[in-house]
């Protein structure tokens, strides 16, 4: 029942995308989130959807696995859209009713908004569904990698997100699991009000603090085993290299904001 | 007629690329106070199948009788039947959570509506039941040896006295010593109690000893399913499946391979002795 959740999870598939270095996606994502906010028209958005839609197709993943991230915004989706509409000044009063009322501007403001921000999970998500999270923390590190002169941990940073990416299906499935037991002797999580349910947390939450404590000593135990010291002078088994594909995809990136900015200018 | 599962189907992640179909299409039938063992190997579906049996996981296909009831009929209380069917996770030890050992037994007979002190009666009860000392009543369960906090967690469920008991592995990870007298209480359990009980495991050796029948699953499916000894008599397509008959199994089959008349049924090490001894004596007379 909880495995549902599909933030950060992994779509196996054999695509370009799938195969480019996790760098070139990363910045990749960052280029297009820059990009959505240089659009100001309708040109603009077209080109976005243009470059979003070619990625999705060569991602071979299935267009409803991508859009399952949209389900949990859609509260902040509505939320955003109702406040422009109404709160933005404009030209042309298209409506109104007592001290509400709907402007040119504000219709235009509330639709842009909301594609910017559907377009954003959605290239988040083909991003994470296309990267296994060890790839990701890699291309991170990687990328950070010059801010270690600043004196950031950046390689502790990247072992912690790889290890929290890590644990986060594992503890998840424990607490299916306790709590299905629990349900087993009588438990019941649903019903009640809050504070009756606040407390029918505790056979919950008490077998799942001991069992993340015993996993974290464990999995401490067996990096030490291994003497594992940290960053410092530590190699990588399959060390990041940049592939033709890669190259090309960086090309075809830049080309893109290119556009992006020109529309913007020329396009209003 | 106690448990009838019909047609059950039950797929993971259906519709996803990490889809598994789990269980194909089961057909079972567990009587009234019947002895079962069910074993396959690890991923062949047993522990998806005893969560079916008391509700935990709902059939993606098919259905469950209880007592002639469907369990997915309208006004069926989930929660009843949840005290009926008894199941003990594998590793239940990992559910422990209260202050004291009998307190956490408490757990169960408390959520079913019991008094304080009723439930102290029946946790009190299950603990003996399991062998706990009443010395351990008052520790914290945390403190306890592992094979200690798993009997705890046994009787965390039989104090809500199932008419049937579901163990799933309940030998997993313990030493021989640990295993013996767990699969040996279970076995006092039932004489004492009578209750329907299931025993889940993926060694031969363990179960034969005991139960009255054994079902054996392969891969989503009911590959065997009769009393031990016609179970064991396909101990080769067993161990095409990654399980093995027991030792005596074996013994008796090659004793036969060699002209000994023997009588390969034998499924104990004490039938075993039995049939040698028959065998000798049908030589001489
Ligand atoms: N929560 C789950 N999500 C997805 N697949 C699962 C889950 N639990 C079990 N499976 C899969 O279902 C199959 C049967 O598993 P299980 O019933 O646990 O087998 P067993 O108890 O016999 O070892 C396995 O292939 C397993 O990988
Ligand atoms: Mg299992």
């Amino acid at each position: 029942m909880i495995r549902d959740i599909t933030l950060g999870q992994y779509y196996p598939a054999k695509s370009v995308i799938h195969q480019l270095d996790p760098r070139v996606k990363l910045v990749t994502t960052v280029i297009y989130v820059i990009s959505l906010f240089v659009a100001n028209g309708i040109v603009g958005y077209a080109v976005a959807t243009l470059f979003l839609g070619v990625v999705i197709k060569l991602s071979k993943v299935p267009f409803k696995y991508i859009t399952k991230g949209l389900k949990a915004i859609v509260l902040l989706l509505v939320l955003t859209a109702v406040f422009n509409l109404f709160l933005i000044d404009g030209e042309i009063v298209l409506w109104r009713w007592g001290i509400f009322r709907i402007t040119d501007q504000g219709v235009r403001t509330a639709v842009f908004m909301a594609i910017r921000l559907i377009y954003l999970i959605i290239g988040s998500s083909v991003m994470t569904l296309t990267t296994t999270p060890n790839d990701l923390t890699d291309g991170l590190e990687k990328l950070l990698g010059p801010m270690k002169k600043i004196h950031v941990p950046v390689h502790e940073i990247a072992m912690m997100m790889s290890i929290a990416l890590r644990f986060i299906p594992i503890l998840l499935e424990e607490t299916d699991k306790i709590m299905k037991a629990q349900i087993a002797r009588g438990a019941d999580f649903e019903t009640g009000n809050l504070i009756q349910k606040a407390k029918a947390m505790v056979p919950l939450l008490v077998p799942l603090f001991i069992s993340a404590f015993r996993r974290a000593n464990d999995l401490a135990m067996a990096m030490e085993a291994r003497c594992y010291h940290g960053g410092d002078g530590r190699t990588k088994m399959k060390p990041l290299h940049y592939e033709s594909r890669d190259k090309t995809a960086y090309g075809v990136v830049w080309c893109y904001l290119a556009v992006m900015i020109l529309v913007g200018r020329y396009f209003t | 007629m106690a448990i009838k599962v019909k047609n059950v189907n039950y797929t993971y992640a259906e519709g996803t690329a990490y889809e598994i179909h789990a269980l194909k299409d089961i057909n079972l039938e567990i009587p009234d106070g019947q002895f079962v063992g069910l074993i396959g190997h690890t991923g062949s579906g047993k522990s998806t199948l005893v969560q079916h049996l008391n509700g935990l996981m709902k059939a993606t296909g098919g259905t469950i009788y209880y007592n002639g009831k469907d369990i997915y009929g309208e006004g069926f209380s989930m929660k009843e039947l949840r005290s009926k069917v008894g199941l003990v996770f594998q590793y239940p030890e990992h559910q422990l959570f209260e202050i004291d050992v009998l307190t956490d037994v408490c757990f169960g007979p408390r959520n079913l509506g019991f008094s304080k002190e009723e439930a102290e009666e029946k946790a009190k009860a299950a603990l003996r039941l399991v062998g706990m000392k009443e010395e351990y009543d008052r520790r914290s369960p945390f403190e306890l040896s592992g094979g200690q906090k798993r009997r705890v967690a046994i009787a965390g469920v039989l104090a809500m006295e199932p008419e049937v008991l579901i163990l799933d592995e309940p030998t997993a990870g313990l030493d021989p010593k640990g295993r013996d007298e767990i699969l040996d209480q279970i076995a006092r359990l039932k004489k004492e109690r009578g209750i329907t009980i299931v025993l889940v495991s993926h060694s031969m050796e363990d179960v034969a000893r005991y139960v009255d029948r054994i079902i054996v699953m392969n891969q989503g499916q009911v590959k065997f399913d009769g009393v031990p000894k016609e179970v064991f008599r396909h101990y080769k397509e067993l161990e095409e499946i990654g399980l093995a008959a027991p030792q005596v199994t074996y013994l008796m089959q090659e004793l036969k391979a060699k002209g000994a008349e023997v009588d390969t049924d034998a499924t104990t090490i004490r039938e075993a002795a039995d049939a040698i001894e028959n065998w000798l004596k049908g030589r001489q007379g």
